[in-house]
């Protein structure tokens, strides 16, 4: 089966800096031989499926806890792989990202082997606390179910955040990487969410795209932009309106992020697309 | 130290009593069970925990100590007994101990009473609420007399009253929960789930109760060993075949084809983790494994 690794991904699992035990398994049940299958899946739809580039990465530390804290889009959670990605294969020092998945999902046959065995835990608050307290990556969408609900024409949005993860940013010291991932509605493009079809098969919805299933089209181009990480001082035990302030803070930190990020991936997008801007004599469009 | 251990003919109750009497304590022990080979200067008494001739034997051998090991689970005993044993047994040994004053008692749980569901944390601490009724509904007597031993530590503030919640056992006397699922040489799981599995050798459970017994701890502690294997793996290195099975199809194969008889609901705990974070009893008692994964897996593989 390992043709279907790539050795450079392997090469840089072997590399992560996780204690794996005499088994291939850390202590919360994240398996070496899982994450090169995994890593190398993504890797295929990182390069050669959909492109990716990442710009700010090096934003990220080399070890220790940390939260990235970016916006979610595009009716399945494809922009969180991207991230998870982009930070084993980008990186002189890869790092293993953490997400938090869906309650449903653990409980579907196989999702749940897949999920446990490639670090991305049930997202309880728990889980997060526990892998921070590891010194790991935890990867937060703030905006949750409702972010990836965001229809194509809603993607550069930003919803509701959420409260908790500022909390525990105080609550563990841990530094916020703010990011934006710009391109994930462009993938999957969807143009309306079926809720009660949702329901049948015990899912929060699902996203129907104009070809019918929320599938990323090919060749659509990825820009993720990360950003200083941003600190807060506090216990995390503060009222809701000072960590609000902070919540607001990150928010608008990634809402600019999101507009930079286009700007840079419509420009790679026109270039690779063989397009000239026209310009009059003195250089201006 | 006089201690008086409850249950003392089961596996884990015979090495416990060992244990202590190497330990230069004066044991006792009471269980319906035979043990007709107890160490010399460890004394048997075969009476029923619930009936008067064991009241008989606090009265007049007064011990200092108690530890309480007499539960029972469904690969062993019936759901009417297990209540009769499980809680009304560990009622009569806390009003025993009341009415002659024990100093001390120690009472060995398991971790299952926490439960395992889709959304069950990993490394659930002692201030979660054990949980463990919602999903498997033959679990409840266990967890009323977890819950009723630990409700002492306020009913009877002068005996110092320790729970311990153990994770599974294993090793060479082949006995305890996790080795009857894992017994034959094919073991049924669930197809597509693969929980984390939590277990230890069952020297260090039985020098853990030593350990927390002479640390005189009051509360409720998780007990457990090396880090938790994936079940698949646990299986492989115990020498057994994985046989996944859809999930449909599991209550039917159940004690059938050679699998283990398990009672309904417990599929959960073959789907999803209980993994318990034992750090307070490691700060409180100084408690290390001296047995690894490894070691644990083949001494029951080799025995």
């Amino acid at each position: 089966m390992s043709f279907l690794i790539y050795d450079d991904v392997a090469e840089r699992v072997e590399r992560l800096d996780i204690p794996f035990n005499l088994y291939g398994y850390d202590s919360f049940g994240v398996s070496k031989q899982y994450l090169k299958y995994f890593y190398s899946m993504l890797t295929f739809f990182y390069r050669h499926y959909l492109t990716v580039t990442v710009e700010g990465i090096e934003n990220v530390p080399d070890q220790g806890r940390c939260m990235v804290v970016g916006n979610h889009s595009g009716g399945i959670a494809l922009d969180g792989g991207m991230v998870v990605n982009s930070m084993l294969l980008e990186r002189e020092q890869p790092r293993l990202v953490h997400g938090m998945a869906d309650k449903f999902l653990n409980s579907i046959p196989f999702t749940s082997v897949w999920l446990n065995r490639v670090g991305q835990l049930t997202g309880l608050p728990e889980h997060a606390l526990q892998l921070l307290e590891a010194d790991r990556v935890l990867m937060v969408f703030p905006e949750g179910a409702r972010g990836t609900a965001k229809l194509y024409k809603e993607q550069f949005s930003l919803v509701r955040f959420g409260t908790g993860f500022v909390r525990l940013a105080l609550q563990t010291r841990s530094p916020i990487v703010p990011f934006a991932f710009i391109g994930g509605g462009d993938a999957i493009p969807t143009i309306r969410n079926f809720k009660a079809l949702g329901h049948l098969l015990g899912v929060p919805y699902v996203p129907i795209t104009p070809y019918i299933l929320p599938l990323p089209r090919p060749a659509v181009h990825c820009h993720i932009v990360y950003d200083k990480p941003m600190i807060f001082e506090g216990t995390g035990s503060e009222e809701d309106d000072i960590i609000e302030g902070y919540v607001e803070q990150v928010k608008s930190k990634i809402a600019d992020l999101i507009e930079r990020g286009r700007k840079t991936r419509d420009t790679t997008v026109a270039i690779r697309m063989g397009r000239k801007i026209e310009t009059d004599e003195e250089g201006r469009a | 130290m006089k201690i008086l251990i409850t249950g003392m003919s089961g596996q884990l109750g015979r090495k416990v009593a060992e244990f202590m009497h190497h330990q230069g304590h004066q044991v006792i022990g009471v269980d319906r069970r035979p043990w007709p080979d107890p160490p010399r200067g460890v004394e048997m008494y075969n009476v029923d925990i619930r009936k008067r001739p064991a009241e008989d034997v606090f009265r007049t051998r007064r011990p200092d100590a108690v530890i309480h090991m007499a539960t029972v689970t469904h690969f062993t005993t019936a759901a009417d007994e297990r209540f009769r044993i499980n809680l009304w047994g560990t009622k009569a040994v806390f009003d025993y101990c009341h009415q002659y004053g024990v100093k001390q008692v120690l009472f060995v749980g398991r971790h299952t009473c926490y439960g395992a569901a889709p959304d069950t944390p990993l490394y659930q601490n002692e201030d979660e609420p054990p949980a463990g009724i919602a999903t498997f509904p033959a679990l409840a007597d266990l967890v009323s007399a977890d819950l009723y031993a630990a409700s002492a530590i306020w009913r009877y503030p002068d005996i110092k009253t320790a729970v311990l919640r153990l994770c599974y056992t294993l090793g060479p006397s082949m006995r305890g929960t996790l080795s009857n699922y894992l017994h034959g040489p094919r073991v049924p799981t669930v197809l597509g789930f693969d929980p984390l599995f939590q277990f230890m050798h069952e020297q260090d459970a039985v020098f853990a109760i030593g350990l927390a017994l002479l640390s005189q701890l009051r509360g409720v502690f998780n007990v457990a060993g090396p880090e938790p294997l994936p079940l698949s793996v646990l299986i492989r290195a115990t020498g057994r075949t994985n046989v996944p099975l859809p999930e449909p199809l599991f209550p039917f194969a159940m004690g059938r084809f050679g699998f283990p008889k398990l009672p309904l609901g417990a599929e959960e705990h073959i789907k999803y983790p209980i993994v318990v974070d034992d750090r307070v009893f490691r700060k409180a008692t100084g408690y290390e494994e001296a047995y690894s994964a490894d070691q644990t897996t083949q001494a029951f593989r080799y025995s």
